[in-house]
């Protein structure tokens, strides 16, 4: 297998640990919305309320920040990140 | 005071303009103690950003076409999250947000999910990849990728159906903020709306538009922010309210148990002016079905991941990394303004609600509201409507309606804050619709400058005559966006959802497989965005003319249809017909790693 391609292995397998993460925070647990209601979830708000209000953004944010990190560490393994600027 | 190259002044700069614009609004706030009226306050305040942001776009003019359509790709990851984010945010978030989450409850926030969970697929599947194309616009890349003008025209009339739909819209806030702020007729407070959004991006292209969303994202968020810290702090809800309204929550359920939802009688809600609305959903309890939250959440987030005024900011970075990680900031800055709209939400409904409070009207007799000052301006605005239905003589929650608007605009009023903070909700509205008209229109006008104009019509054009047209064009849709927009045909939110599912419907799947699937051809790409945009289009007709639609899809959800089918069409066209041509699968090679020139700069 040449480089680009385990690279692009690689690449791919972030994408899917990532989408599947999103899946699960995006839609998984609003499944179960009205099973997680009568829950209480941080700062005593109740659970399902809490995941549209702040849980499933903050876990975005993070999320999108994790992705970003990792895919830059494949890039560097494989010497295909871009150099200097940032 | 500033020395060398902008860029590196950037964090210098706008911190300057922060504290001046903080220092604005104390200013107002003595000038309000010192006898100034409201009108004076709200005209200042609209006058007063507006100016600033013309003398930005003034500033940031420019004859390259590299500066007038990507702002010179130089723009840092930090500030390009925030200018992402003010594009994001339109007038639909920023007044009619709250004010739904305030009347359905968990139904709606399906669009904050969705909203925010959109990111992920920009900043995995798409963002990064379309920078190594480098190219100028979106269609610029279908183009590129796909090859031939008909994929580049096919895009082009994908990203203008939505784009407009969702301009109009922002125009509308606009010239409805406008209106309100400076006392004059929608009619004309729609061109004058208008008027400010060109003045920001006429000069200086996406170098203008990219430092006034900046400025704009900075308004915006002070004007959001501090009313909601200050209710919070004022009705003793928490000094920090993200973190501590768990009990307002479990009180405002308690109260809604006591009252009930009491249904309406036909011919007495026919006596409330149109467009207002009372509670009838619960506020933090599950109230939609699985599939009704899911499908709304996934429509927004597949169009979040297709909509070209969002897509074309991480062009503007400098490098494939910084694309990545500017969609993070951009979620950042969104999720600030996010996660406090259900905040507001609750202290509002609180405020009105709870008879413990001041402020609370429920249970209080009619005649005693009819002549709260409040009551009696936002009834004159058509955003406040109390009935006696039952004749018992004292207002119920169902005999009390509120326009979604009056959420943001009025509570700051009902809480008994001080007008500036009025004044400053007013242009702080004012800039998250400019910002996003903004953004939108230049996509529109560069799309057809750049890839009909200069890639099909004339590809001999000078850069002087192309960024003519480019701007003539940004004139011309604006125009047209302000006059539909003034004869105000739908919502503000209903279209900006449309526009959502319309580039779903033709762009998701020809962006997202022209990266991760190399046998994707141009016959496929074509069929699939056509056929999409089509078949979406047609499900929403038929839906709106009474059709049933079918698997719970419904006119706000639209696009998961159009998609299935652009998805669907796109693949086995792309089988049928043959595979691309070597050159072109080398450059999907290149454009899945970050290194090296663009594909675009090769050529």
């Amino acid at each position: 297998m040449s480089k680009q391609e385990q690279h692009w292995g690689k690449t791919r397998a972030l994408l899917f640990t990532t989408l599947a993460i999103w899946f699960v925070f995006s839609m998984g647990i609003f499944l179960f919305g009205a099973e997680m209601e009568s829950i209480t979830g941080p700062f005593g708000y109740p659970l399902t309320y809490w995941f549209t209000c702040q849980g499933s953004l903050g876990i975005f944010v993070i999320l999108i920040f994790w992705f970003a990190n990792r895919q830059e560490k494949i890039d560097e393994e494989f010497g295909f990140s871009e150099r200097g600027e940032d | 005071m500033i020395k060398g190259n902008f860029i590196d002044n950037l964090p210098k700069v706008y911190g300057i303009y922060t504290g001046g614009f903080i220092g604005f609004i104390i200013i107002m706030a003595i000038a309000e103690q010192a006898g100034m009226s409201a009108k004076a306050i709200g005209i200042a305040f609209v006058a007063f950003t507006v100016a600033i942001y013309a003398i930005i776009g003034y500033l940031s003019r420019t004859a390259q076409a590299d500066a007038y359509y990507v702002a010179g790709r130089q723009v840092p990851t930090v500030f390009n999250g925030m200018a992402t984010a003010a594009d994001w945010m339109s007038g639909a978030s920023f007044v009619a947000m709250a004010g739904g989450i305030y009347f359905k409850g968990y139904g709606y926030m399906a669009l904050l999910v969705g909203w925010t969970g959109g990111y992920v697929l920009v900043a995995s599947l798409l963002a990064p990849y379309l920078r190594k194309f480098g190219c100028y616009t979106v269609p610029d890349f279908i183009g590129t990728r796909y090859g031939g003008n008909l994929a580049r025209l096919s895009a082009v009339i994908v990203l203008t159906v939505a784009s407009f739909t969702y301009v109009t819209a922002q125009i509308n806030a606009t010239g409805t903020i406008a209106s309100v702020a400076l006392d004059i007729p929608f009619q004309y407070a729609v061109y004058v709306g208008l008027i400010s959004i060109l003045l920001c991006s006429m000069l200086g292209g996406m170098r203008g538009v990219t430092w006034t969303q900046v400025a704009q994202y900075i308004v915006l968020i002070i004007a959001y922010l501090l009313p909601v810290f200050w209710i919070s702090n004022k009705i003793g809800a928490g000094f920090f309210p993200h973190f501590m309204l768990a009990d307002e929550v479990a009180r405002i359920a308690e109260l809604e148990g006591q009252y009930g939802f009491v249904k309406n009688a036909a011919a007495d809600l026919k006596t409330v002016p149109k467009g207002l609305a009372g509670i009838t959903k619960a506020h933090s309890a599950v109230n939609a079905t699985p599939w009704a939250f899911i499908s709304l959440a996934l429509a927004m987030m597949m169009g979040t991941a297709s909509l070209p005024h969002v897509m074309m900011r991480y062009f503007t970075t400098p490098s494939v990394k910084a694309a990545r990680k500017s969609v993070g900031w951009s979620v950042f800055f969104i999720f600030l303004l996010y996660s406090s709209a259900p905040m507001l939400a609750t202290l509002s409904k609180l405020a009105l609600i709870d008879p413990t409070l001041p402020t609370g009207i429920i249970g209080k007799s009619i005649s005693e509201v009819q002549a709260i000052d409040w009551y009696q301006n936002w009834n004159q605005a058509n955003l406040m409507f109390i009935s006696d239905f039952n004749g018992n003589g004292t207002v119920e929650l169902n005999e009390f309606f509120m326009g979604g608007k009056a959420v943001v605009l009025a509570t700051p009023e009902i809480a008994g804050l001080p007008y500036v903070i009025s004044g400053l909700v007013a242009a702080g509205g004012m800039a998250a619709a400019m910002s996003t008209a903004d953004g939108l229109i230049l996509a529109i006008a560069n799309a057809i400058s750049h890839d009909v104009y200069y890639k099909i019509i004339d590809p001999k054009a000078e850069t002087a005559k192309r960024l003519v047209v480019a701007r003539v064009l940004l004139v011309v849709i604006g125009f047209a966006g302000a006059t539909i927009a003034a004869m105000e045909i739908q919502g503000i939110l209903g279209s900006v959802i449309w526009a959502f599912d319309f580039a779903m419907s033709g762009l998701f799947f020809p962006l997202v497989l022209g990266v991760w699937w190399k046998r994707a051809n141009k016959e496929g790409a074509v069929a699939g965005m056509l056929l999409g945009l089509i078949s979406g289009a047609g499900y929403l007709i038929w839906v709106r003319n009474g059709g049933s639609g079918f698997l719970g899809i419904t006119q706000l959800t639209f696009g998961i249809f159009g998609s299935a089918v652009s998805l669907v069409a796109m693949v086995v066209v792309s089988l049928m017909t043959s595979a691309p041509n070597a050159a072109m699968q080398r450059m999907v090679d290149e454009a899945r790693v970050p290194a090296g020139k663009t594909i675009l700069g090769k050529q």
